[in-house]
């Protein structure tokens, strides 16, 4: 089992670094000429090589990817071309915020959406599933915005419960920071949480066609008992890959509610940097937005391993 | 009244008249709009009257014209991207599929890292680095949404690549083209048509978030997520101005979701722990 999990370990780095490659190729190699691509049409030529030199573009590639991934992994990740500043002293705050309103949200999102999916299945074809089915159906095609809306106006405006914008500062108590997050969290709980229901939902029910599940209906047992006692230890495992999931695409639907709310997090800084094109930021936020993803994807495996049963004797 | 030889749901005649009237009114958008698409014919977010139904928008023009001729556009874009994805997704799934080897090993390769980056921080960057136009937005997305389509067409090539007749028509000395589009294609349409209505919904539901965050398609032309984040500002004063567009997105793509859901409910029909419990 250990040599799985560092197996799966060292494929997280392998795909981390693959994925460092993609997003090099796509903002410097891509492009072509980034200076012209960013300054437009009307650059002067003199412009064009100032700015050329402080990308560092009289580099080769190869040497500047690899000074950019050196770079990253002590921790530098450069300078700001519009205002300067350096990125990671940017950044650190702004994800500490983001990973922050991700964590609220997941903590009300898991239990709720799993034990709901539980319930669902247990009831399945009753009217409360056939309800949840429609319900989560369409809680999941609409906007990540039109959610948000639907709750200022539902929260903040017309009874006064909640602010409409979420004002975040350094060194603010828990309990406001708390409160000045909860509407962007119930948004966002609501987004993942029908995805996660559905799915809980579904990965019990697959396991519930299976023969052994059968002998135990054949036994008498009651549906509820044979649902918590033999069906739930082996949904396990893709109930941990569906929560995994859902907490990846939670990590990424923030960026749109971060701007709804005016929440200070790292999905409205790449926003801000792609409006002004401002690539060392782009290529930063990129990277780490990619990373918390890969990191959680790795994590749900090795999870999934350790608690798969039929693999813990095996040396 | 019977669809597709099957009697629909409730929840998926809902779903299919609603698509319907998208349909009639996107096409007919400049005949049927009230007035012109910029025109200024009232105040800033006036109230709905009987001669503009859904009041004004951030500057005075008809909500109901912009949304019409937004849903034109946003509906577009979406279905162009999507066709794009699908063509360079199930031809390449197909071609790895039947091909296998290194070309196979190559392209799953590419698939896993892309995959890896969430689709919208990859949107972000190449928007970031190439900048915001219709074309770029199309291609973008396209090829990020492939990989989803890929992944199907791949697993159903690989399913069908075994078969006796696909067999039969490769020692008879068929192409490449001729065993992907003769042989292949026709008996993986239907899980393709659906997943076309998913993809779909999720790339008009992607045009429509990159719009609202600025980044999408660009002013002067309408289109509902740039809507939503326009007239924003409304909410603060109590009023109803970015629903109306946030509306109109929903309910196409639960529209487009409910049908999808009956027509793959369809397929599965009778489930098996169903039937046996």
């Amino acid at each position: 089992m250990t040599r799985l999990i560092v197996n799966r370990l060292l494929l997280g780095v392998l795909t981390l670094f693959a994925v460092s490659v993609l997003i090099f190729i796509c903002t410097q190699i891509l492009p072509g000429d980034v200076a012209s691509a960013v300054l437009g049409q009307g650059a002067t030529p003199e412009a064009l090589i100032v700015f050329r030199k402080e990308l560092g573009f009289d580099v080769p590639p190869h040497l500047r990817y690899w000074n950019w991934l050196l770079g990253a992994l002590q921790g530098d990740l450069g300078v700001a071309l519009t205002n300067k500043r350096v990125i990671v002293d940017e950044i650190m705050p702004r994800l500490a915020n983001t990973l922050f309103l991700a964590g609220y949200a997941a903590l009300i999102a898991i239990p709720l959406a799993v034990g709901l999916g539980i319930y669902s299945a247990i009831n399945e074809g009753k009217l409360s599933d056939k309800l949840s089915n429609i319900l989560t159906l369409v809680a999941i095609s609409m906007p990540e915005f039109f959610i948000a809306y639907l709750l200022i106006i539902a929260m903040a405006v017309n009874v006064d419960w909640f602010p409409s914008l979420s004002t975040v500062v350094k060194g603010m108590p828990l309990s406001e920071r708390l409160y000045q997050s909860t509407l962007p969290a119930i948004t966002l709980t609501l987004l993942v949480a029908a995805h996660m229901l559905r799915m809980t939902r579904s990965s019990v029910l697959s396991i519930m066609s299976t023969p052994y599940i059968e002998m135990a209906f054949l036994k008498g047992a009651k549906r509820r008992r044979v649902i918590i006692r033999h069906a739930l230890p082996n949904a396990a495992a893709p109930i941990i890959t569906v929560v995994a999931l859902n907490m990846a695409y939670l990590v990424v639907g923030v960026v749109v509610i971060e701007a709804v709310f005016v929440y200070p997090g790292l999905g409205q800084l790449m926003v801000d940097a792609v409006s002004k094109r401002d690539v060392p930021v782009i290529q930063a936020c990129g990277l780490v937005f990619a990373t918390v993803f890969v990191v959680l994807n790795t994590l749900a495996d090795v999870l999934v391993i350790l608690v798969n049963p039929r693999l813990r004797n095996k040396s | 009244m019977k669809v597709f030889g099957q009697k629909p749901t409730p929840s998926a005649w809902f779903g299919l008249v609603v698509m319907a009237i998208f349909m009639v009114v996107v096409i007919f958008t400049p005949w049927l709009a009230p007035y012109e698409e910029s025109a200024n014919v009232g105040g800033t977010w006036d109230e709905p009257s009987a001669t503009s139904w859904l009041g004004g928008d951030q500057i005075g023009r008809d909500m109901l014209t912009r949304i019409m001729y937004g849903s034109r556009m946003t509906i577009a874009v979406a279905l162009a991207i999507t066709s794009l994805s699908f063509l360079i997704g199930i031809v390449l799934g197909f071609i790895s599929a039947v091909l296998g080897g290194w070309v196979d090993i190559f392209f799953t390769r590419l698939l896993d890292v892309m995959l890896s980056i969430p689709s919208l921080i990859f949107a972000l960057i190449i928007l970031g680095v190439f900048g915001s136009s219709i074309p770029v937005l199309i291609l973008t997305i396209a090829v990020i949404d492939s990989t989803r389509v890929f992944r199907l067409a791949r697993a159903l090539g690989m399913n069908l690549s075994v078969m006796e007749y696909v067999e039969a028509a490769r020692l008879r000395g068929e192409g490449l083209w001729w065993v992907i589009s003769r042989e292949i294609l026709p008996n993986a349409r239907a899980p393709l048509v659906s997943e076309f209505g998913l993809r779909f919904c999720f790339n008009f539901l992607f045009i429509a978030g990159l719009s609202f965050l600025g980044l999408g398609i660009q002013p002067p032309y309408a289109d509902l997520g740039g809507m939503v984040r326009e007239n924003a500002a409304a909410i603060n004063f109590g009023m109803m101005a970015p629903i109306y567009p946030a509306v109109t997105i929903a309910l196409l793509t639960v529209s487009v979701n409910l049908v999808v859901d009956w027509m793959l409910s369809i397929d599965a029909r009778p489930s098996g722990a169903q039937a046996e419990l």
